[in-house]
């Protein structure tokens, strides 16, 4: 162990510190700090030379001095302690229990940054989680080893959401072993407390590990608190051969957080202040997640960002979307009407669905159905704002059908109760009686068999 | 000489003390001996762009350099495998750290004990010029790899053998007329930044043949093209990319996954091997190659990737075949451009991209062309580039860049993509420039119709975009029969012939000649339907016609049974001309 203490701070700004005289740091190494009165705060390394180890201070500089305050190099990147006692437990950005209870004490010491998971190593997402939402089971469906964030905007119920999935989500005809891991970056106390209480209401909390850094805490702890989760999920799913749903809000403030220590660090901005690679950065989060050939876990992540202004070209949403495999989209129109979820299908994407769906997972008719649905509410929507100017009286017979099955879906198929677990048979069903109130000659994008075995048509029509 | 580091920041570490480093030498960096390039030279300090993690790297760790640019080995072996951006194979990595990728792994690209059976394809005793194929090795059983007398080289062949060999071994020896005798081996090496000479470029004549019908028949792209497919996130690039990946008529096809998700290509290794070639029925696998540098691995290895892929494709080419490179994403490929070049502090240009990022887009899309080779024969090498514009708008440096370097243009539309119309390529703001050269080739290869019908089919589409606007003014129902009758057609052309499913068994591909059957019904459709509405008859009464219901299950005939299909289809159209009587009737 390094007990070098170097005083030779050349100057400091307002999260970084220049430290002389050091001759061999190493990018990355996390470094101690000393203030006079024995507070002790940690720093990473992020320019090394000859000479000169430029510092990033996790927490504020506020009290520093270049005479002195001292710093101790560790020789070791960030690291976490893991292990199956972390299940239950609540922890800062630092990777400290904030629930008062006892450090982590184990051998398995994980670098937190990880390395990618090998291409070849991948297996294919391919199985279908019931989250007992129509929205999500029956038009965008999500699979284990999906990463498939919710978008959404302030003011929003995508707290709500997300818990709801966190409590229903399980797979069809199997019980193994599940956990949660929670990772409130920049949150207030009220939201961390809101997760707390749903998650014990509901049982899940010994089952669920949370990292948790609040808005009123240090911004460079907000760029950790991500890889300190993730770290843990990794370690939980392909270690202990546990399926992790891993729940991330929100992604706005964390890349947030990257701005500001980008911009500290006077470094050449891209789109809208953000930093160039925020991409690249996103992405090792994002990415960390999915199913190895031959292990039994897996790692499901379902991020949550507030989308600026509502805005999906904001490069948040954006870069975010160009990584996951798809987006549930939420909408300030439905939320307005009263619809919980106010999930909007027709902006939500699951890149996976087709993997997981269908003959052998859920039913056959499943992907002609979610077709016809999306069709004919898309369909119902348009009419909608053309009926606006023309008047109802002006629509055909047919339209009007599909006029009115637009808000029967709104409120019968998308909406639910917070409470409300539907099976996705329930869900398929639920589509087909919506269905019966269009004409069955408009059906062309599911099979004439599934229309006969599954349809609700009245003999007659 | 050793070097020592001075200075890491992030992927770009400096280092002095090399003795004579050159510019784009490969450096192997720090204790970790990790994989890095020399990208800028300044004074004794050599600037190196590291193609690996460097954490817990430390100045005053050693630097060797190998004195050699960045290169691929280049030798049979290649087809079938999944290689980084540095053209490690991914296999190899798994089977030496397990299922995440660790530093400073140094695994050969090739096997290098595998023993391949070559025969010559001359004898000892004749004269011979670079490029020359002395002989093949079959690599795969659609790829028959050609060995060739590497550029620079020419001479007397002194020696040729027939027998098994490995990668590094002589099959052939060459006498210079400077007296030096030099081997030729199964495999070359060549750097990856500096393209492989051919004699000339010649125009691109000949389609590469996709099997998308938006693609074949309205924005063809040729072989030894170039094509840019820009679409915000969701429009289906990454599908575009792998259905042509899939179905093109290449010879040889290399896939770069550039900064993109895991999954993907984790998609491509499990669907692959089990696709059939549409012409020969062999697994797809067998003429494919995988560069993958996903997203959260190395952002320099990244920048490299496209080079190791263009530059397996032109030696590929090389050997006479068509290769199609697909690249998805350039935009990720830019950006890491942009991130080195922001640790360099260099000065930016737009948004925070380096002010060379045109001229490196440029330099890349010209190393497409169909080529008259070294060795006489021709081969093509079209290059197709996924862009991904944030937020979907393309006025931004790396899209606009592309567009001019590129002559197809596949303009996604998210606005298709959320009415799930797939393939989201827009027809109204497409183009393709190899239009006029490549209609020649269809008319008299396919249908000698074709360009006459094709263009049938884009007036009415655009004058649908023209009606639908009037019609948003004064209502569906005021409007003429005429234009009904149009709108009615252009929905028919756009879901029965430009939609088209990447997931069904049938449509995923159809054949040029189903392409132009297909067009040749729907535009029959309009004429009978222009006729019929001549003669009084209201759209509306048309609806319910048989021969609709017929075009629009088209796309499901399997090729072949579309000769019988397309009689059917033919009989109902004609029936449209009786539904004149029975309307006047009613």
């Amino acid at each position: 162990m390094n007990e070098v203490y170097y005083k030779t701070i050349r100057s400091i700004t307002s999260i970084l510190m220049f430290v002389e005289g050091v001759k061999d740091a190493a990018y990355g190494e996390i470094v101690e700090i000393k203030l006079e009165d024995g507070e002790s705060l940690k720093g990473q390394v992020l320019d090394s030379r000859d000479g000169l180890a430029i510092v990033q201070v996790f927490g504020v500089t506020t009290g520093f001095s270049a005479e002195t305050t001292k710093v101790r190099f560790t020789g070791q990147p960030a690291k976490l302690a893991v292990s199956v006692d972390m299940l239950g437990r609540v922890f800062d950005g630092t990777g400290n229990p904030r629930d008062g209870g006892p450090r982590i004490v184990s051998e398995k010491v994980r670098e937190v940054n990880g390395n990618a998971i090998n291409p070849c190593a991948r297996e294919e997402p391919s199985e279908f989680i019931q989250t007992g939402i129509s929205a999500i089971d029956g038009m965008n469906s999500l699979v284990r080893g999906q990463k498939l964030p919710i978008f959404s905007g302030s003011g929003m119920q995508h707290n709500k959401i997300a818990v709801q999935i966190a409590r229903q989500a399980k797979l069809l005809n199997k019980n193994e072993k599940f956990a949660i891991v929670f990772c409130g970056m920049g949150i207030d106390s009220e939201e961390a407390n809101f997760f707390k209480q749903e998650f014990e209401e509901s049982g899940a909390l010994d089952r669920t590990v949370m990292f948790i850094n609040l808005s009123s805490e240090p911004t460079m702890e907000r760029l950790l608190l991500p890889r300190l989760a993730l770290t843990t999920a990794e370690y939980l799913a392909f270690e202990e051969g546990m399926h992790i749903l891993v729940i991330m809000t929100d992604m706005t403030n964390y890349c947030e957080a990257l701005r500001e220590i980008s911009s500290a660090r006077e470094e050449v901005p891209g789109r809208r202040g953000y930093p160039g690679y925020m991409y690249t950065d996103l992405s090792t989060i994002y990415e960390r997640t999915g199913k190895i050939i031959g292990k039994p876990g897996s790692i499901t992540q379902i991020p949550i960002l507030t989308m600026p202004a509502d805005d999906i070209t904001h490069p948040i949403p954006d870069l975010t979307g160009y990584i996951t495999e798809g987006q549930v989209v939420l909408s300030r129109d439905l939320q307005r009407r009263g619809v919980y979820p106010n999930i909007d299908v027709l902006l939500s994407l699951s890149r996976l669905m087709n993997k997981g769906i269908g003959k052998d997972s859920t039913r056959e008719d499943h992907r002609g159905l979610a077709d016809e649905l999306y069709a004919a509410y898309a369909r119902g929507k348009d009419l909608r704002s053309l009926v606006a100017i023309v008047g109802e009286e002006a629509l055909s017979k047919t339209d009007r059908a599909f006029l009115d099955f637009a808000d029967r879906f709104e409120s019968g198929f998308i909406g639910q109760g917070y409470d409300e677990d539907r099976t996705v048979v329930d869900t398929l069903s639920s589509g087909w009686e919506l269905l019966s109130g269009v004409d069955i000659r408009e059906i062309k994008r599911v099979r004439e068999e599934f229309v006969k075995k599954y349809g609700k048509w009245k003999a007659s029509s | 000489m050793e070097g020592s580091i001075t200075r890491i920041s992030g992927p770009v570490v400096t280092i002095s003390g090399l003795k004579d480093p050159k510019m784009n030498d490969i450096i192997r960096v720090g204790d970790l001996k990790l994989l890095g390039e020399i990208i800028k030279i300044d004074g004794n300090n050599a600037i190196v762009q590291v193609y690996e993690d460097t954490t817990g790297v430390r100045v005053g760790e050693p630097a060797e350099n190998t004195n050699m640019p960045l290169s691929v080995v280049l030798g049979p072996g290649i087809i079938g495998s999944i290689f980084d951006g540095t053209q490690r194979p991914l296999d190899k990595i798994k089977a030496q750290t397990g299922d995440f990728i660790a530093r400073g792994v140094n695994v050969l690209p090739l096997d290098v004990k595998k023993e391949w059976a070559f025969k010559p394809a001359i004898e000892a005793g004749v004269d011979v010029k670079a490029g020359q194929i002395i002989g093949s090795v079959k690599e795969t059983s659609l790829v028959d790899y050609k060995v060739m007398v590497p550029p620079g080289i020419h001479g007397k062949l002194t020696k040729v053998e027939e027998g098994k060999f490995t990668i590094n071994d002589s099959v052939a020896k060459v006498k210079q007329e400077d007296g030096k005798t030099v081997d030729v081996m199964l495999a070359q090496i060549w750097p990856v930044r500096k393209s492989r000479p051919v004699l000339d470029k010649m125009p691109p004549e000949i389609p590469l043949i996709t099997g998308q019908r938006i693609i074949d028949m309205f924005f063809p792209v040729a072989k030894g093209g170039t094509a840019a497919v820009p679409g915000p996130f969701g429009s289906g690039k990454t599908i575009i990319q792998h259905q042509l990946a899939k179905w093109s008529d290449a010879d040889i096809i290399v896939y770069v996954g550039c900064g993109e998700r895991g999954n993907e290509m984790t998609e491509i290794l499990t669907t692959f091997p089990e696709l059939k070639d549409p012409r020969s029925g062999k697994p797809l696998m067998e003429r494919t190659v995988l560069i993958a540098n996903t997203s959260n691995m190395p952002v320099a290895a990244r920048e490299a990737s496209i080079y190791t892929g263009v530059t397996i494709a032109e030696y590929y080419r090389d050997m006479g075949y068509d290769v199609a490179l697909m690249a998805d994403s350039t935009s990720r490929w830019a950006e890491a451009l942009r991130e080195i070049s922001g640790r360099l502090e260099e000065m930016p240009g737009e948004e925070g991209h380096p002010s060379y990022l045109s001229k490196k887009i440029s330099e890349f899309y010209e190393r497409a062309g169909r080529a008259r080779l070294l060795n006489g024969k021709i081969g093509s090498l079209t290059l197709i580039g996924a862009v991904s514009p944030p937020g979907g708008d393309i006025s931004e440096p790396v899209s606009q860049s592309t567009l001019r370097a590129t002559r197809v243009f596949w303009a996604l539309d998210s606005s298709l993509a959320n009415r799930r119309h797939f393939p989201a390529i827009n027809w109204l703001n497409s183009y393709s420039l190899y239009e006029d050269a490549l209609m020649k080739w269809f008319n008299e290869k396919v249908d000698k119709d074709w360009s006459k019908n094709r263009t049938k089919a884009m007036k009415l589409l655009q004058r649908e975009a023209e009606i639908n606007e009037v019609a948003q003014l004064v209502g569906y129902d005021a409007l003429p029969e005429a234009d009904k009758m149009v709108l009615d057609i252009a929905k028919s052309i756009r879901e029965d012939i430009l939609r088209q499913s990447a997931l069904d068994d049938v449509d995923t591909y159809s054949s040029v000649k189903k392409q132009a059957t297909m067009l040749s019904c729907v535009i029959d459709l309009y004429n009978a339907e222009e006729s019929a509405v001549k003669n009084g008859i209201a759209v509306d009464k048309l609806q319910g016609a048989q021969a609709k219901e017929l075009i629009a299950k088209f796309k499901f005939v399997e090729d072949g049974k579309v000769e019988a299909y397309t009689k059917t289809v033919e009989m109902a159209i004609k029936d449209i001309a009786k539904i004149k009587e029975s309307g006047n009737n009613e």
